[in-house]
């Protein structure tokens, strides 16, 4: 088992405070709690603080956790034999646990409250917990459902009440209609419940892979078109790729940048039926290169044009 | 190694959910939740007719769960009371919409680029 430093990951003295130790978590929490922080680090160094305070806040954890002795971050170590019989901690394998799951057999340890069950076994059934995990998935993968593998790692009791971590693998079956950000539930895929207590859930939080072409807002899609300059001005039909096949749409004449085209119902599937829209968002573009041909024929434009694209700045000096 | 393939479910089957299915999804007892709902910081769907006072008739919607198990998180590594707590569903209430709203303007213009 690998030693993690409490008072380190705080930031405080071996002999803080109950009142030094709050104050260090509140402040390291407000930084990286990924529900207040955008800090991309944030969820992995806030698990370290909420682990050590929710040790270090409750004194029957905080002496067993004292009683490990001091080792250097990061060093495998044994907890001294009989360690955890005089405080009510259970029987654990040593070897596949985290540090954490030491004390989540205490009354305020990371488990959150599991005295009553584990090793001893008591009365008062316990929810088992709930897990979230984020689930990258494609547009495509949306649009049509699809699976997924999960690999996890959970802490679980052994048929001797011993805790230990175990890998779990599923699949879970994504049904089509999901949208970016929605969240989905694995019913009793959570922690085990005990003492006739539920399974918890296992939370998926869905969040779409960028897409080489479309973007989604809900069910609806957005997509830029590229016009040429005469497209725009004239008119055109031109092919659009959506998430199916490819269909034309009509350009109507005198389109500008930025405008938005709809195409009904080519959007994502919605739940149940119907489709969301895709819009594909007008982009002038102008080659980069012209040909002799092109370039007077453009010059021949620009003579014989009246047309004022910024009629609405206000006409000064012009110095 | 044949993998169980589970079913990943939506929040809800309907749309709306009842009290006791929002204790069960978001983890907070129903007497913080009825709380909420006395701040004013969690409505249920129906509006407050004559008989809708009672709580085993609310109908809250599915919409609202992410909202509520993220303020839940924050109550509990926050330490926050039952006002602290309402006071922090309304912001992330308007957070999330305001994040919606972005998107959607994102999509159309994907020049507005997330700041980092």
């Amino acid at each position: 088992m690998k030693y993690k430093d409490y008072y380190e990951i705080l930031g405080v003295q071996r002999d803080a405070s109950d009142e030094d130790i709050k104050k260090a978590y509140r402040k390291l929490a407000r930084k990286y709690h990924p529900d207040v922080s955008k800090d991309p680090e944030g969820e992995e160094k806030f698990k370290d603080v909420s682990e050590a305070y929710k040790t270090l806040k409750d004194p029957e954890a905080r002496a067993a956790y004292d009683n490990l002795g001091k080792h250097r971050p990061g060093e495998d170590f044994q907890p001294p034999p009989n360690w955890g019989q005089g405080f009510g901690g259970g029987e654990f394998s040593f070897e596949d646990i985290d540090l954490s799951d030491l004390f989540a057999g205490f009354g305020a340890g990371p488990g959150g409250g599991r005295r009553a069950g584990g090793a001893h076994g008591g009365a008062i059934p316990i929810p088992g917990q709930d897990y979230e995990v984020t689930a990258p998935i494609s547009i495509e993968d949306a649009a049509h459902g699809t699976e997924l593998e999960l690999n996890l790692s959970v802490p679980d009791y052994d048929g001797h009440g011993r805790l230990r971590r175990v890998p779990r693998v599923f699949k879970a079956r994504i049904p089509k209609g999901v949208t970016d950000g929605e969240k989905l539930r694995l019913r009793g895929k959570g922690g085990k419940g005990l003492n006739g207590g539920a399974d918890g859930s296992l939370f998926l939080n869905i969040q779409f892979k960028p897409h080489a072409l479309f973007r989604a807002s809900g069910h609806d899609l957005y997509l830029d078109l590229p016009l040429a300059p005469w497209e725009a001005a004239l008119g055109a039909s031109v092919e659009v790729p959506t998430l199916t096949n490819p269909v034309r749409m009509k350009v109507p004449a005198g389109t500008n940048s930025g405008q938005r085209l709809r195409l009904g119902g080519r959007g994502l599937p919605k739940r149940g039926s119907g489709h969301g829209d895709l819009f594909a968002i007008v982009r002038i573009a102008v080659p980069t290169t012209l040909t002799d041909r092109e370039k007077t024929l453009m010059e021949e434009l620009a003579a014989a044009s009246k047309f004022d694209p910024r009629a609405a700045f206000p006409k000064g000096g012009g110095n | 190694m044949k993998i169980e393939i589970t079913e990943a479910q939506w929040l809800d089957e309907t749309g709306e959910l009842t009290l006791e299915e929002l204790v069960e999804l978001s983890g907070l007892p129903s007497e913080l939740l009825i709380e909420l709902v006395e701040h004013g910081a969690l409505e249920p769907v129906q509006p407050r007719a004559a008989g809708a006072s009672r709580s085993s008739t609310w109908h809250f919607s599915a919409e609202c769960v992410v909202a509520v198990r993220t303020a839940s998180r924050l109550r509990e590594d926050f330490e926050l009371d039952a006002n602290a707590m309402s006071v922090a569903l309304m912001l992330v209430e308007r957070i999330h919409d305001l994040e919606a709203q972005l998107q959607e303007l994102q999509c159309q213009f994907p020049h507005l680029k997330k700041r980092a």
